[in-house]
């Protein structure tokens, strides 16, 4: 060993063999994160503070960047559109986070009991989550023409129920822009619920068996606390979702995205048409920074809320 | 699991009726949930005359829709884009977050708590506000219309370094030892010892950023212009948009984008399932 080290410590390279251990460590470590280190510095730290920055400007395409203060926020504040898209992306919150859970939660309580082909049943409530979201709002929007190309109206008519306008009327398109987000993403809360189910041990259900608990008091006092690093998981995940959609409202009403009259647009897509077919870059920026305070605050909420419960 | 054990006259005697029920619920919620896909494929079995006709199975089903998108070329061309674009975002994730995620939880340096919480900030900032200054140095440095373009924002994220990292802290240090010991270079130690004991997060990770990738939207609908570029959700949308109301068409290009992720999953249930609730619990 002695003869080895020695001979290295003579080679051109014998630096290296110099060092101790921990400071081998340490020269290795920071190269396995050289060039993460600069992705995130160049892809990611840099394009924030550029984000802000643009946000108090009035880049377009055509125009180079200029500093205008606030003057975008106060836009966007005065701006009637902004309130109707706020508005909207608070409804795709405000339906989609707590009907999906209370679905995919009753199918999880479910589902974990049931043994007979368990797998097949659990693979059809997963399957949807596997789709791509811009090809299903295709297949929705034909679901909802009228008679007699859409599906649901001529099940309706079937049955003589009158027909039903959907994404034509600006009270029920966006419960219908909704329902194929909260349709994809079953799945995946279900999974995610019956893994928290199982990772509740048998012998706490065994005991309150014992001590002659009811099902729903089974359910109350042991499976939905125990149940609580997986609900506020799921509740701050699909709530960021549900106001960050997108593939879905623009897909389903191409010729007018977001549309009839703004009722389904939600602030993805305002920022969308803002950049890339108004080109206020500027003003689409400040939009973002909207967007990202809404999403840190609505999570903080949340995780408040249900820490403290 | 508890009742395979079990006789199956003792499995009857235990099967109530509100299990029945139960089942039978869950099964007819199963069948709604995937309808929907069963009428996208069945339509595009279709030809324009049957298209009203509502029946799942087609009368005369035909294949002349996929001949006809197929031979067209460009639905061959976007779904080769988005299998290049998706395997190699994959490939870069697994790689590049495994190496952070293993760094982060197995070396002892100044910083590293530091670089942790700074990797782990990026999780805040949402995609949507990065994306335009993403295009601003996409346009600058010419990667518009680019593999590139449409790749570069994705080969790293923080989600998949945090995850690797909880994975790799379960991992013996006395293994990595007596790899020292042996004389192996940490690369090696990494490579060879280390990761052959997390693969059911990387195959976590894997799943979850190919699959991210193959249905994105937002970032390949910005940076590409030219149909060539297109990738398989974008270009379907393009396509969609120009057929207007021929929905067997519409629906046949709808499950050529979706086929491809549920045959995978038809062939690995069974880890993306587990990869899934991986994921979840630990991510």
């Amino acid at each position: 060993m002695s003869v080895v080290a020695h001979r290295e410590v003579a080679a051109p390279g014998g630096l290296w063999s110099r060092l101790s251990l921990g400071q081998k460590q340490v020269i290795w470590a920071w190269g396995f994160l050289a060039v993460p280190l600069v992705f995130y510095v160049v892809i990611r730290f840099w394009p924030t503070f550029q984000a802000f920055y643009l946000s108090v400007t009035d880049w377009t395409i055509t125009k180079p960047a200029s500093f205008v203060g606030l003057e975008n926020y106060k836009r966007l504040l005065a701006d009637p559109l902004f309130w109707q898209v706020f508005r909207n992306t608070f409804m795709y919150l405000i339906l989609g986070t707590p009907i999906s859970l209370l679905i995919s939660f009753v199918i999880a309580y479910y589902l974990d009991r049931v043994r007979f082909m368990h797998s097949f049943i659990r693979a059809l409530y997963f399957l949807p989550f596997l789709t791509t979201a811009a090809a299903m709002a295709w297949v929705w929007r034909w679901f909802y023409q009228p008679v007699p190309i859409g599906v649901i109206n001529d099940i309706l008519s079937s049955f003589g129920i009158p027909q039903q306008p959907f994404l034509r009327s600006t009270t029920q398109a966006l419960p219908a822009v909704l329902a194929p987000a909260v349709w994809a993403g079953l799945g995946f809360q279900i999974i995610i619920f019956l893994a928290g189910l199982r990772a509740i041990p048998v012998t706490y259900y065994e005991a309150a068996r014992i001590d002659g608990l009811s099902e729903g008091a089974i359910l109350r006092k042991i499976t939905l606390p125990l149940l609580k690093p997986t609900l506020v998981f799921l509740v701050v995940f699909s709530s960021i979702g549900f106001l960050r959609i997108f593939d879905q409202v623009y897909n389903i009403n191409t010729n007018d995205p977001g549309g009839p009259l703004n009722s389904t647009k939600p602030l993805v897509l305002m920022i969308y048409q803002t950049a890339f077919s108004s080109y206020e870059m500027g003003y689409a920026a400040a939009q973002t920074v909207v967007l990202f305070v809404i999403l840190l605050v609505i999570s903080l909420v949340q995780l408040r809320i249900m820490r403290d419960r | 699991m508890k009742e395979a054990a079990s006789s199956p006259a003792l499995v009857l005697s235990r099967v109530r009726p509100g299990r029945i029920v139960a089942w039978t619920l869950l099964f007819i919620g199963g069948v709604i949930m995937v309808t929907p896909l069963l009428f996208m494929l069945s339509t595009s079995l279709k030809d324009a005359s049957q298209v009203y006709d509502l029946r799942v199975i087609p009368a005369a089903p035909t294949l002349d829709n996929y001949v006809e998108i197929l031979g067209d070329g460009r639905f061959t061309r976007w779904f080769i884009n988005s299998t290049i674009i998706a395997v190699i975002v994959t490939l870069s994730n697994v790689f590049f977050d495994s190496l952070v995620g293993y760094t982060l939880a197995k070396f002892q340096f100044r910083g590293r708590y530091i670089v942790f919480i700074a990797i782990l900030s990026t999780l805040m900032i949402p995609t949507e506000m990065l994306v335009l200054p993403w295009y601003l140095m996409a346009s600058q440095f010419g990667w518009i219309d680019s593999y590139w373009g449409i790749m570069f924002p994705g080969m790293m994220t923080a989600f998949g370094t945090f995850l690797m990292k909880q994975f790799f802290e379960g991992v013996p240090d006395d293994f990595l030892e007596a790899a020292r010991i042996d004389g192996l270079n940490e690369f090696t130690i990494w490579w060879k010892i280390a990761m052959p004991l997390v693969t059911p997060a990387l195959s976590a990770l894997a799943i979850f950023t190919f699959l991210g990738n193959w249905t994105a939207f937002f970032w390949p609908l910005i940076v590409t212009t030219s149909a060539e570029l297109y990738t398989l959700p974008v270009g379907l949308s393009s396509f969609a948009v120009e057929q207007s109301i021929q929905w067997e068409k519409i629906m046949t290009g709808a499950s050529i984008a979706t086929l491809p992720t549920l045959i995978i999953f038809l062939f690995l249930q069974r880890y993306i399932v587990r990869g899934v609730m991986l994921a979840g619990l630990k991510g």
